[in-house]
């Protein structure tokens, strides 16, 4: 079995690699060495241009989408003790899509470029609590899960109402497209507005793997040993919420990155929840910029949105997974 | 003064009384045995002990002080508990199990420490465990998993150990073992309380004995007064036989470990 350091410092090396490659990939080919020149001495080339305002924010965000999805999926699973939790199973993503479908709907968004991810961190924030609070105070995980599923169902229905009252052919459009998860035209606007909520979910899920590795013993175990599961329950949604919900909010849909990179990693690191939690953020980063770099290579006149790759290649992962682990229970 | 005290500890659960009014000490040296028929209250009187449940009456003290006055990592310190049936969530190895043990003596962010690591070794010898060390838990057998979480237990050397039935899946020369290291972790200051539901290893181990029936405490006190055929009788209703005479089946009764080099 590789160390811990060394499978960090792989998947590091590797995400620096990417993001090379994604600062050099596009429509349009930029010489890097001009690029970053006319960047940092102020002269406004066109290279310059391309490289801070679109590669740099486009390529930051899918590192910091993918690892807040890595992350929230590692601690999600860890946190209710089941392999097959995403990290919206409680809300958070339904939930920021029904919040940034909302602004689209009633026009909020083009008012200001805050209210779309605003709407989607409340909407995460909304629907995580609701099924938290539908699950009641001492739920067990399977409780948790059934309240996350039916918030899960009714938040995308009243997406579904929505795209069906819309207003005008556009206006679905937008929302469908919005839908689809895409990182196309990001701005340097979009990462800023994904940051404080992304720092702020990584903050709260800090130095938590202990609790999540007592949890490997049970929640009563845990509970006599010092975990004190109903703050820690709120503490780690809360977190889920604001990381995923930011994500989501930036960039629309991206399914199954948090389900499977933990998945993935998970026989490397011993099958310890702690050990598993950096990992899961550096390949989630790595996923999403990987797939990223992939629709923009793929050679079509309509760009292929990165949250339909990503849900294609996790789908069959997801079966094949769910059939290995009844292979081994039989 | 006592180390552990319940006093007055009620409880109930979906309106239905579990506990009433029961009260339990432990000292330190002591191996506490509680007996009773199923359903008596044995395993909730120990949640209740271990801080998993909340008492719906009465009092917890520790050291003199109320439970309430520590704080959950403190408490995990001083109280290990050994729950009858706990799933493990992933297959980790057995070494890697066991050392979560000592995760309430440790900061967030720190590692097992050499002192933590020599201890751990230590209890997986005493267990019997270290030809598993690397062995993933689910790929045990069922005695295996109970001696991984008893070793779990044991490496937070807490001033007392609550154990719910450790020894129900494991075979006669297993269960004479762990009850062995049990006695021998009393003797170097720490206090067990320990579900059993074998009289013989009852009898055979505990320095003190409660017998709980209907929730409450029938008999308390020495080994000889509580294991009285009239408080079996009531508690069980089962009628004993504690001689040899009246016996129409081979009587086996495991008494002692054997090394490997006596046999040979």
């Amino acid at each position: 079995m590789i160390s811990q350091k060394q499978l960090n410092l792989s998947l590091g090396l590797l995400l620096v690699g990417a993001m090379l490659i994604s600062l050099l990939t596009g429509s349009q080919t930029i010489p890097l060495y001009q690029a970053i020149e006319e960047s940092f001495t102020g002269l406004n080339g066109v290279y310059g241009i391309i490289l801070t305002e679109l590669r740099i924010p486009r390529t930051l965000v899918a590192i910091l989408a993918g690892a807040s999805l890595g992350l929230s999926g590692a601690v999600m699973q860890s946190l209710l003790r089941n392999p097959l939790a995403s990290p919206g199973l409680v809300g958070s993503a339904s939930g920021a899509a029904l919040g940034a479908v909302a602004t689209l709907y009633f026009g909020l968004a083009s008012l200001s470029s805050l209210a779309l991810p605003m709407g989607g961190i409340a909407g995460a924030l909304l629907a995580t609590l609701t099924a938290y609070l539908l699950a009641g105070r001492d739920a067990s995980p399977l409780t948790l899960i059934l309240a996350g599923v039916a918030v899960n169902a009714f938040a995308l229905a009243l997406v579904s109402l929505l795209l069906n009252l819309a207003p005008s052919p556009y206006a679905v459009q937008e929302i469908a497209l919005w839908m689809l998860g895409s990182l196309a035209n990001i701005s340097r606007n979009e990462l800023l507005i994904l940051l404080p909520g992304t720092l702020a979910g990584w903050l709260l899920m800090w130095r938590q793997g202990h609790h999540l590795d007592l949890l490997t013993l049970g929640e009563e175990t845990a509970t006599s040993m010092g975990v004190q599961l109903i703050k820690l329950r709120w503490r780690l949604f809360l977190a889920i919420a604001l990381a995923v919900g930011s994500a989501i909010s930036v960039t629309g849909s991206i399914g199954f990155i948090g389900l499977v990179i933990p998945h993935l990693i998970r026989p490397l690191v011993g099958y310890q929840p702690s050990k598993l939690l950096i990992p899961s953020a550096l390949g989630g980063a790595l996923l999403l910029l990987m797939a990223d770099i992939g629709v923009r290579l793929i050679p079509l006149t309509t760009e292929i949105k990165v949250g339909v790759i990503t849900s294609l290649l996790g789908a069959p992962f997801f079966l094949w997974l769910i059939l290995n682990q009844r292979r081994r229970e039989a | 003064m006592s180390h552990l005290i319940g006093q007055g500890l009620c409880f109930k659960k979906s309106g239905q009384t579990i506990l009433k009014q029961i009260d339990v000490h432990i000292d330190q040296g002591e191996v506490l045995g509680l007996i009773g028929p199923n359903g008596a209250g044995k395993s909730t009187l120990l949640r209740l002990l271990a801080g998993v449940a909340e008492p719906d009456q009465g009092r917890l003290t520790l050291a003199g002080k109320p439970v309430s006055a520590f704080t959950p990592k403190q408490r995990a310190q001083r109280i290990a508990y050994l729950p009858q049936l706990s799933e493990i969530a992933w297959p980790m190895s057995v070494e890697r199990l066991v050392a979560l043990g000592r995760l309430p003596h440790l900061e967030h962010w720190q590692q097992p420490t050499t002192e933590d690591m020599v201890l751990i070794e230590t209890v997986m010898r005493q267990t019997d465990l270290i030809p598993f060390r690397h062995r993933a838990y689910n790929t045990l057998s069922g005695g295996e998993q109970a001696r991984v979480q008893l070793a779990r237990a044991l490496v937070t050397e807490a001033d007392i150990l609550l154990a719910d039935e450790p020894v129900s899946a494991l075979d006669p020369a297993h269960q004479l073992d762990v009850m062995t290291l049990l006695s021998a972790y009393c003797k170097t200051g720490h206090a067990v309380i320990i579900v059993l539901h074998d009289l013989a290893l009852a009898a055979h181990f505990c320095t003190r004995l409660q017998l709980l029936h209907q929730g409450a405490t029938l008999a308390e006190g020495s080994v000889e007064s509580v294991l009285s055929d009239q408080h079996l009788e009531t508690a069980y209703a089962i009628a004993i036989n504690s001689s040899d005479k009246q016996m129409q089946h081979p009587f086996s009764l495991p008494w002692r470990r054997i090394e490997r080099d006596e046999l040979t």
